[in-house]
Order: structure tokens, then C-alpha cells, then sequence
């Protein structure tokens, strides 16, 4: 490329990682505890908890985690199909910084559920391969749980995650999830301790005959590591954390990483393509910094910016051995795109004041009865499920900004009245469902819109098709159960929404054997391109019914790993 | 935390690239606290209801006068002064959109002008007075018909532009402008920012007595980055710590 001959060419180094986020910040330990140099590109800057005031005009109203320099420039647009209107979010969810979204993230860090990474194979064993949805494109994953196990595990303890174990080595405990896979160990922490509201619906949901438990959450309950515990002050959703209690990577791996000598940060390098050599290999990669172009060069390149941003470095990445984009002569890039299913959602009205006003969104009650294939799908027409999930969690102005339940009008005396008594006795729960890739929902380059650097953003089309809506209602149905159970005098059901730009949106670069079908090969390098790593969600073929960032850590280590193993074989 | 995507903020292509041209205005926002306020005595505050105290106006940063009049009367009635204590008016609402309008919303500053003279024409056209100067039933039956759009020369939902920016302005940190001596939160039970939550504060029954500290009370907090904080200001370039 013409920006390659014109760039500064900087010194070469072994690996280079673009993006030092949730998966780029933990894959750069392994590395450099092994001794392998890296520059690792991070778009944002670095941020500290004198940053994170708690302010929900600024973090939450006026989206400032995410009003950085890059992400802003780059949202995705999107359109439910080929033939629909395209649009574009007003701002992208996902901020840069060191640490990426994690310093802001709400941090519940959930291990996948043995199900999740065998759809196709357990759906057709108990239900017939019929039940697989027509125009899926779901594959299982080329390993199960067990052989990610060690990997979650390890992630848990280096960045320290809080939780109760519901299955040790086969052990069922009832205090936990009993229907996760086994672990090898308990949580490195005890769980985030409960509130008056979580212990209220925990005993709905005992008394429903489910089995609640708090859900896990790289937030430390106790001091761990060197950092303190949770203040549970409630500014954890969009906002950083005050004393770095909150386990993202800038501050457990990526500042490990950094003591070895091994890990060189650079920020404010905005990554816009990766260079191939004649061969056919990843030579480095080209950045811009305050409009200054550069060209790191590097044995080994890993991606590891969000997902959509996966996909869009390596479709601009075109080069005579791949004219498609990087990584594409298969035209897999893109393919098997989903975000999570987590619309149609319910809130609840009690008749008392609940006390929410404070704690996190990670520090809740979770019920998995519903999830996953733990309940019989024989009479449904669906499969999959969705985790049920409530959570302390208010701030004033939201809270002003509640639903009225058709009680009152929107301003006014009587709309005064109705928040004053009502304020902080509403709930939204949040309701992660199982989604699945299609053929026709993908990741392209835009035709029309650019960013200021005049490259093309990534366009989303995607949409929610028959099992995810049938799934939706069946699993709102049981929130609106607990609620009542709880003693809401009220319920409000959300729509189902489209599957636009999201925190939690996989695929594009998959994870499989099979080279016509998949990005990656089962450790996470590209099937044509063997010194390109591709780290985060975007390699995840299933989403399972929680969220995906501690899945997207075990395999960035897990990669990072291979790569040290494999040094000379993948480095050339 | 996708359902965090608020509804209503996506936007067409046609928006799309209309706001792409404007992208350079955007990066010129000029900060809030770089404009020097008016100097002078505050002025009392028009539009309240009679018997009510006089409440005095801070300097303006982007409003008229005569806008900031229909503002300050609009703002009175959204959130009223009644038997539940302070409204709008007390928390001095105007006062944290008329700041904003400086800083952060200076891309709504066109919608206030319009939308604010539309609506003082539209009082007097329907009700044959300025909206200040109107009785509160009168300004009720004007503000329902700009609710349902009912007005020439009306900017798109200024309503419901107005209305957000009310609630933001009354129930925000005070270190915005709005919420004074904290009546927003007070009227709906928020017990402020606290950096240490106890167990015993989170229990159902409780009721935390009120701390009235804003988050800027707290030290340790960097304020640069509050007042700014919008697109493109260029904050998180902190450099490297180590």
C-alpha cells in the first residue's frame, strides 16, 4: 500500500498486538512472561481512577467512557437485511483506552456452559437435527469445555474474578450455579454479597422451585492481588472504577506484563491496515498517530480490537495474495455475525422502596434454569435458552426518567407525584439469550460511509429470526413469573428490539477445523494467513446465554499460549 | 449491555451525512468554562407563579434574556413548585441548559431559538400573551399543544428536547448548574454520592439520610474532564503513567 512507502518504518519487533483491550490486555502476559517482545497498539490513552468521578451525567447520559477518539469515527451502520434502510447508531458502545472496554464494562465474567459449545451435536442427540434451525450456519465448537477449562480458570486467578462455584470436579453446590460445567477449583473470591433487593427475588426464585445464585464478576469482594474491594457506590455501569476494583487489564495484566520488559505500549495509534510480504505472511502493521504514518513491523501479528473492528482491518487489509481482504480468499471474513440477543426485557413496579440507589449491575441474582438446554425443549419450537439476571443498580437522573406504567402523565404536578412516591421502586432485569450465526447476517465494508481517514466503516446486517423471537417471549414469560413471585404490581414487556451494534457481538473471524467454513483454526490463528492471530468474541461461534468477555480472555490466553509453544513454527 | 443502546438514536443515512457535514463545527465547540459569563446583577426570574420567592437568575452563557424568559417559564411548569416541594424552578434547570447550550448541547443552541420564539408566538397567537407572562393553566394548554406539535416554526420533538434537558437539569450533579441545593434529588429520595457503600445500605427499609455531596465534593475526582466531555474534546490524553 502507498501509506506502507510513505510511513515511517520503526524497528521490528516479534509480535505486535492491535488493541489492548479485555483480550489484547491479557493475551500480552503469557507472551511476555515468555520473554517475546511485543508492541501492542492501542487506539485510546490511558486512564486512571481519578478519571472515573462518579457522574451520571457525564458517564451515562452524555456516553463519555465511549466519546474517545477513534471508536466515535468508526460506528458501524446497520440494516436488518440486504434491502433495508441503512442507519448508524448515534454512538459506538465500545470506548478506547488501555484496558479498552473492560474499564467501563460491567464486568460479570461468566464461563460458558458445557451446551454452549456443542449446539449442533447435543440439539441432534435429544431432539433430532430438524431442530436446528433452518438458514443457521451454527457449528460446534472444535473443542468442548473441557479443553477451555484450564484456560477460564487460569484467566479467573490472574485477574481475579468473584463467585460462587456451583460444580467442582463433578460436586454439586447449591449455593452456585448447578448447572455450569466442572470446575477444577473454587472462584480465587467469595461472591459480591447480596443486597435487601437480590435477597428478595433470590427467595421468589426458591420458592418458585429455581435455583438462584449470584452470578460471577471480575470485581474483587475482597482485597486481591494488591487492590482493594468493591465500594459498591453505584457508577460501575459506563464508569471506570474509583479504587481498581474492577479487574480490566490496565490494571492486572497489562501493567504484569509491562515489569517484564517485554511489553512496549503504544497509544494513540489509530491501526489502519496489516501488511502482507510476497510469501503471503504478515510482515507488520501500518498506524497513524496525529496524522504521522508508521509501519511496525513484527513476526507475528495479533488482532484483537472488537469485533466489528476484526473484521474491517483485515476486509481493508487487501493485497495481491489476498485481492478480498485479509484472511478472506475463503469470503469468510464477516460471516457468522450475531450480537446478543437481549432485548425484550421486563420492568417491574413494586409497592415499596427497594433501597437500589446504589450498588452494580454485577452484583445480582441469577437464575439458569431457563438457559442453555437445562430444560426440556421437546414441546417448544425453539432451542436454546436465556439466563435471568437482576441487579442493584439506580442513579437519580434515570431513575426521574422512569416508565410511568400508564399511571401518570409524563410532566406535571401529577407526573412530580408519581416519581417522588415511584422512583426507587422499578427494576429492569437483563435477559441474555442463546443466539446463533444465519447465512444472510454478515459484516461488509460501507459503501457510502467513511471515517475522516476516508476508509470505509463496517456495515451490520443482521437481524433476529424465528428462534431468538420465540425464545424471547418464553424467557420473558419467566421473568414476568419471578417479578409477580416477588411482589411487583406491575410488569412492562420490552420489545424484542434489532440486532444492531452491541457490546456483545461475535463472529466475523470464526473459530473452526473446517477452513471453508471458519477464520481461524482452533487455536485462534488464520487458516491461510499462518503468523495472524485473531483474538476477542469475534472467533465465537455461539453466544451462549451470558456475556462473552471472560470466553474471549480463556482463548486469548489460550492463543497466546500456543503462540509461545509454537514460537518458531508460527514466527517463521 | 447492548439494551443499553438508547431507543431513538439511530439515525438515517440521509442525518448521517448531513451530521458528517457538520462534523467540523462539532470539533469546534468552544468549552464552557472559556466563555466569561456576563457580568452584572442577577435578574429575577420571570414566569413564576405568584407568591412564590424570587429566584435569582445566574448570568447567561448562551441564552437571551428574552429566550431565557420562556425557558425558565417552561422549565416551571414541566416540573412545577407544589405541595411536593421545589421544582425545575428551584433547581435552576434553565440555568444548567443555558450552560450546556455553551458547551455540551451547543448543537441544540439553533432548536432553543427557534423552538423557544415559536412557542412565545404561539402563546400569543393562542392565548394572547407572551408564555412568561401567562397564567399556569394557560401555559399548561400552550405547552400541550407543543407537546403534540400544534405550533409554527416548531424544531422536531423540541418538546420532548425541552423536557430531557429539564429532568438532566434537575436531577444532574449541581456541578453542572442544575439541581441546586440539591431539591432534584431530594424530591425523589437519591441520598447523593458516596464513594463507600455499606451492607447496611443496601438493605430494603433503610432510609440513607440525604449526604447533598456532588461528585466534584470528592477530591481525589479530576473535574477537567466533567465539564467538557463531549465529542471530539480530545479528554482521556493523559499520557502515559509510567
Amino acid at each position: 500500500m502507498a501509506t506502507a512507502i510513505m510511513a515511517t518504518r520503526l524497528k521490528e519487533t516479534e509480535v505486535v498486538i492491535i488493541g489492548l483491550g479485555a483480550a489484547g490486555g491479557v493475551a500480552a502476559l503469557p507472551l511476555a512472561q515468555a520473554g517475546i517482545d511485543i508492541v501492542a497498539l492501542e487506539a485510546g490513552t490511558w486512564l486512571t481512577k481519578r478519571d472515573f468521578a462518579p457522574d451520571e451525567l457525564r458517564n451515562n447520559v452524555r456516553d463519555w467512557p465511549q466519546a474517545v477518539q477513534k471508536a466515535q469515527h468508526e460506528i458501524p451502520t446497520q440494516r436488518v437485511s440486504a434491502r433495508g434502510l441503512t442507519l448508524r447508531a448515534s454512538s459506538h458502545p465500545m470506548m478506547n483506552a488501555v484496558g479498552g472496554t473492560t474499564l467501563h464494562y460491567w464486568a460479570q465474567s461468566w464461563r460458558l456452559n458445557p451446551w454452549d459449545f456443542k449446539v449442533v451435536s447435543e440439539t441432534t442427540k435429544r431432539y433430532g437435527a430438524s431442530r436446528v434451525p433452518k438458514g443457521s450456519t451454527v457449528e460446534d465448537w472444535p473443542f468442548g469445555l473441557d479443553e477451555l477449562e484450564r484456560y477460564y480458570d487460569r484467566v479467573e486467578h490472574e485477574i481475579g474474578v468473584s463467585g460462587q462455584a456451583g460444580n467442582i470436579r463433578g460436586a454439586i453446590d447449591r449455593r452456585g450455579n448447578i448447572f455450569e460445567g466442572p470446575r477444577s477449583r473454587p472462584f480465587p473470591m467469595p461472591p459480591l454479597r447480596g443486597t435487601g433487593f437480590t435477597d428478595l427475588m433470590a427467595t421468589a426464585a426458591t420458592g418458585l422451585g429455581w435455583h438462584p445464585f449470584p452470578g460471577p464478576a471480575a470485581i474483587n469482594s475482597r482485597t486481591y492481588d494488591g487492590r482493594p474491594a468493591c465500594m459498591y457506590h453505584g457508577f460501575c455501569n459506563k464508569g471506570g472504577c474509583h479504587v481498581d476494583a474492577k479487574n480490566s487489564p490496565a490494571v492486572t495484566t497489562i501493567p504484569k506484563a509491562q515489569k517484564t520488559g517485554h511489553l512496549k505500549v503504544v497509544t494513540r495509534a489509530h491501526v489502519t491496515t496489516i501488511e502482507v510480504s510476497a510469501s503471503g505472511r504478515v510482515s507488520g502493521v501500518n498506524y497513524v498517530t496525529d496524522g504521522v504514518e508508521y509501519f511496525q513491523p513484527a513476526r507475528v501479528v495479533l488482532l484483537a480490537t472488537y469485533t466489528y473492528e476484526n473484521s474491517r482491518t483485515l476486509l481493508l487489509s487487501k493485497s495481491a495474495a489476498f485481492p478480498n481482504g485479509l484472511s478472506n480468499n475463503h469470503g469468510q471474513v464477516g460471516r457468522h455475525y450475531f450480537s446478543h440477543n437481549q432485548g425484550a426485557g421486563v420492568t417491574a413496579l413494586f409497592p415499596k422502596n427497594l433501597n437500589n440507589w446504589y450498588g452494580l449491575p454485577a452484583q445480582g441474582t441469577a437464575v439458569d434454569d431457563w438457559a442453555d438446554d437445562n430444560f426440556d425443549h421437546a414441546g417448544l419450537d425453539f432451542i436454546g435458552g436465556g439466563n435471568l439476571w437482576i441487579f442493584s443498580d439506580r442513579r437519580p437522573i434515570g431513575a426521574a426518567n422512569m416508565d410511568t406504567f400508564g399511571k401518570a402523565p409524563t410532566w406535571g404536578s401529577a407526573w412530580k407525584a408519581f416519581i417522588k412516591e415511584n422512583a426507587d421502586r422499578t427494576n429492569t432485569c437483563y435477559l441474555q439469550k442463546t443466539t446463533l450465526p444465519y447465512e444472510d447476517n454478515y459484516l461488509d465494508l460501507d459503501p457510502v460511509v467513511k471515517d475522516p481517514l476516508g476508509l470505509p466503516v463496517c456495515r451490520i446486517t443482521a437481524d433476529y429470526k424465528d428462534n431468538e423471537r420465540r425464545l424471547s417471549a418464553f424467557v420473558q414469560d419467566k421473568m414476568v413469573e419471578w417479578y409477580r413471585a416477588a411482589g411487583a404490581v406491575e410488569v412492562l414487556r420490552g420489545p424484542v428490539g434489532v440486532m444492531g451494534i452491541s457490546t456483545h457481538a461475535y463472529g466475523g473471524t470464526r473459530m473452526g477445523d473446517n477452513v471453508e467454513t471458519n477464520v481461524v483454526n482452533r487455536w485462534g490463528f488464520s487458516h491461510e494467513v499462518p503468523n495472524l492471530g485473531i483474538l476477542g468474541a469475534s472467533v465465537m461461534g455461539t453466544s451462549g446465554a451470558r456475556n462473552p468477555t471472560l470466553t474471549a480472555q480463556a482463548l486469548a490466553w489460550r492463543t497466546a499460549e500456543h503462540l509461545v509453544g509454537n514460537w518458531k513454527t508460527i514466527a517463521g | 449491555m447492548g439494551k443499553a443502546r438508547k431507543a431513538g438514536t439511530l439515525l438515517t443515512r440521509r442525518e448521517l451525512l448531513k451530521q458528517a457535514g457538520l462534523a467540523g463545527a462539532a470539533a469546534a465547540i468552544v468549552p464552557a468554562g472559556a466563555i466569561a459569563p456576563a457580568h452584572g446583577a442577577p435578574a429575577p426570574v420571570a414566569g413564576q407563579a405568584p407568591g412564590a420567592a424570587a429566584i435569582a437568575r445566574e448570568p447567561l452563557e448562551a441564552l437571551t434574556t428574552a429566550e431565557a424568559d420562556v425557558l425558565e417559564a417552561i422549565c416551571a411548569r414541566l416540573i412545577p413548585s407544589d405541595g411536593n416541594g421545589p421544582g425545575a424552578a428551584e433547581a435552576r434547570a434553565a440555568h444548567y441548559i443555558d450552560r450546556a447550550l455553551a458547551g455540551f448541547l451547543a448543537p441544540s443552541r439553533q432548536a432553543y431559538a427557534a423552538g423557544l420564539a415559536a412557542i412565545d408566538r404561539h402563546a400569543v397567537t393562542s392565548r394572547g400573551a407572551a408564555f412568561s407572562r401567562l397564567g399556569p393553566a394557560d401555559q399548561d394548554a400552550v405547552l400541550k399543544d407543543i407537546e403534540a406539535g400544534k405550533a409554527d416554526g416548531l424544531p422536531s420533538n423540541f418538546f420532548g428536547l425541552v423536557r430531557t434537558h429539564t429532568i438532566q437539569g434537575t436531577f444532574c450533579d449541581p456541578f453542572y448548574g442544575g439541581n441546586a441545593n440539591f431539591v432534584g434529588w431530594d424530591l425523589i429520595g437519591y441520598p447523593g454520592v458516596r464513594t463507600i457503600v455499606t451492607p447496611d445500605e443496601q438493605r430494603i427499609g433503610v432510609t440513607l439520610t440525604p449526604n447533598h455531596k456532588s461528585a466534584y465534593d470528592y477530591v481525589m475526582f479530576n473535574k477537567a474532564t466533567a465539564r467538557a466531555g463531549g465529542p471530539d474534546d480530545g479528554h482521556g490524553n493523559h499520557g502515559d503513567p509510567a
